[in-house]
């Protein structure tokens, strides 16, 4: 361990201070050669641990979730059908209607819409963390919204419901709850993943290009919109994405804002539903293994679908962004 | 040497994270309950023991309170409270992952058809009376609902206050979850009817998110526990009766509910203690009154799971 840049010569040919201790150099540099296999196959051994752990611990949440979402359509009378098209939601009624296509509107309508807005701020803030004064964005800008992120977001609810809602109420017609509500909260929430990848990927762009339009006369601007933000699409997306799959897995921020009426609604004020917001509203009341419990593992089971599709995409642009 | 043991550290301690993870998959399975009552109650005047009560939010403020105050005076007994709902609190303690489950309604509404065994072998204790009261946005004008009344409200029949003799504004109607406890009471006592989840319609599981949003929202209506009540909202009179505890104790007014704290079979040790200790008058005429809900004690009526009401 204390021998510094000559770890090759180290091996018994070649000992250094062979002369001094010429008793016994061969059995201290071989007890070193053991400590160092021991050492890699101690650090192996704790790595292929944690992923193993990792794996089994996905695969189970999967088997899990899986295994209760699909009871309903296995064995308790629901047709896949009336659950991802039906309009009607009354778990509790004496004929009980699964109809799920209100959650999944409201969930896309949501995260969708919470996307719109923040991603032109989010990517405009990295545009000028990056290039127009990288040292102020940098000491005051980055830590700001990184701070967004690390909010609990019961915090952003009660933000939402005494700021927002109260003014949406007055400015609009409508209760001020809603869909619109939900997606200026969730905007809010998911700037910290765009801002971030879009920074991320704003600064890992190659000098060159920028310096070689800069010298064929273009301005700052010409150069922004035709060199920089055409090169780095692929990862600016890549953020927006991963900004929609956080805003579709959001629950409490949204179940407090959003009216959560099991209805598609006729204006962005009027009171909407999630995929989560309904799962964190009803789980706890309803008793494992009953028809109700089950129909939510299977939104949830949606919703984990959804999340593989999100991440896909990502895979996917992340791959044009290589070959581009 | 250093990074040798620091690597060491960080193996023990993702076993240990490991561990967790893998105990709390376990627990929702329903396996080993690692918790049991280890109360001897042979052992004269002082228990011991630890176990979890979990289930109703209603409930929850009073368990944990006369929980404290319980552990403060038997510091041999350890007992956990915990939320996640009725339904959470009932299932749970009939699969013995918990000893207490707390709920708002009878074991036998929730646990129905294929579980009705289930809700055999639990046992009712019933340690408080919580009641519920129709609260609208003080705006709106009216001071009395008849039962026809609130039903036309809550199934979209009457969309403006001025159609139940208040001002001409639009009803907004804020209900519970259709699994929520709070909704079942109220349907089953108030309406007699099930309500309907209108388009339009606000629905929130907190009472307090739902006095907020009544507080807020122009023409809006919705209903509490009389210990939410405040000068935020407005408490309507129910078939002239106003929502206090003590028409509730003379049966006067009919909205209202058991809090109950069910066992698997008949209570042992320390929670048999413990369940005495809530049932007595230190904590009925004390914490249960305090907090806003009704002593089981002063109850002149009682009803039984039809909902039959009967003297006492």
């Amino acid at each position: 361990m204390n021998l510094p840049e000559t770890r090759p010569s180290a091996d018994p040919a070649t000992p250094r201070n062979a002369p001094a201790t010429a008793g016994a150099p061969a059995p201290k540099p071989a007890g070193k050669a053991a400590k160092h296999r021991l050492e890699e196959w101690r650090g192996q051994a704790f790595v292929y641990l944690c992923v193993l752990l990792l794996v089994v611990i996905i695969f189970s949440i999967v088997v899990f979730i899986a295994s209760r979402g699909l009871t309903p359509f296995v064995s308790q009378g629901v047709s896949v059908k009336e659950m991802l098209f039906g309009l009607e939601w009354a778990p509790e009624a004496d004929h009980p209607m699964f109809g799920a296509l209100p959650f999944l509107f409201g969930s896309f309508s949501t995260s969708l819409l919470a996307a719109i807005i923040a991603a032109p701020l989010g990517i405009c803030a990295a545009l000028f963390m990056t290039e127009m004064m990288p040292k102020l964005g940098k000491t005051i800008l980055q830590p700001a919204i990184e701070l967004l992120a690390g909010i609990p977001s019961v915090v952003y609810g009660f933000v939402g419901l005494s700021v927002i809602v109260p003014f949406l109420r007055h400015t609009f017609p409508g209760q001020g709850v809603g869909i619109m509500a939900g997606a200026i909260v969730l905007s809010v929430m998911i700037l910290p993943t765009i801002t971030t990848i879009a920074t991320d990927a704003l600064r890992s762009l190659p000098a060159g290009l920028k310096e070689g339009s800069y010298a064929l006369g273009a301005t700052r601007w010409q150069t922004i919109a035709r060199i920089i933000l055409p090169t780095t699409l692929p990862a600016l997306l890549t953020g927006v994405v991963l900004g929609i799959a956080r805003a579709f897995g959001e629950a409490l921020a949204v179940q407090m804002v959003i009216g959560n009426a099991p209805h598609i609604p006729h204006s962005l004020f009027e009171s909407a539903t999630t995929l989560t917001s309904i799962i964190t509203l009803s789980m706890g009341n309803t008793t494992t293994g009953s028809l109700h419990n089950n129909a939510l593992w299977s939104l949830a089971l949606i919703l984990l679908l959804m999340t593989f599709l999100f991440v896909f995409i990502v895979r996917m642009l992340e791959r044009r962004s290589k070959h581009a | 040497m250093k990074k040798s043991v620091v690597l060491l550290m960080t193996f023990v301690l993702a076993l240990t994270l490991a561990a967790c993870g893998k105990n709390n998959d376990g627990g929702n399975a329903g396996a080993s309950p690692s918790a049991s009552p280890s109360g001897s109650s042979d052992a004269g005047a002082s228990v011991s023991g630890s176990f979890i009560a979990s289930g109703s939010t209603a409930l929850q403020p009073l368990v944990q309170q006369v929980s404290e105050k319980y552990m403060a005076a038997n510091d041999q007994v350890s007992i956990q409270v915990q939320g996640g709902g009725s339904g959470a609190g009932l299932s749970q303690v009939a699969e013995g992952t918990v000893q207490i489950g707390n709920s708002d309604v009878f074991a036998e509404e929730k646990l129905k058809d294929a579980d009705a065994d289930k809700a055999k072998s639990l046992v009712d204790h019933q340690v408080a009376v919580v009641a519920m009261a129709a609260v609208t946005n003080k705006d709106v004008g009216v001071d009395n609902l008849t039962k026809d009344q609130l039903v036309s409200i809550f199934t979209g029949k009457v969309t403006n206050w001025k159609d139940v003799g208040g001002k001409d504004e639009k009803i907004v109607l804020v209900n519970r979850p259709a699994s929520s406890g709070t909704r079942a009471t109220f349907e089953k006592y108030a309406l007699g009817t099930k309500s309907q989840d209108l388009p339009g319609a606000i629905q929130e599981d907190a009472s307090g998110t739902v006095r907020k949003l009544v507080s807020e929202t122009p023409g809006a209506i919705g209903y509490l526990a009389l210990s939410y009540l405040n000068d935020s909202v407005k408490a309507v009179q129910y078939e002239g009766v106003e929502a206090n505890a003590d028409n509730v104790a003379s049966g006067k007014y009919p909205v209202w509910a058991y809090e109950h704290m069910y066992t698997k079979g008949e209570p042992e040790g320390a929670v048999k203690a413990f369940l005495e200790y809530m049932l007595s008058d230190e904590v009925q005429n004390g914490d249960v009154t305090d907090l806003g809900y009704i002593a089981i004690n002063k109850m002149q009526v009682t009803r039984d799971v039809e909902g039959k009401v009967s003297n006492k």
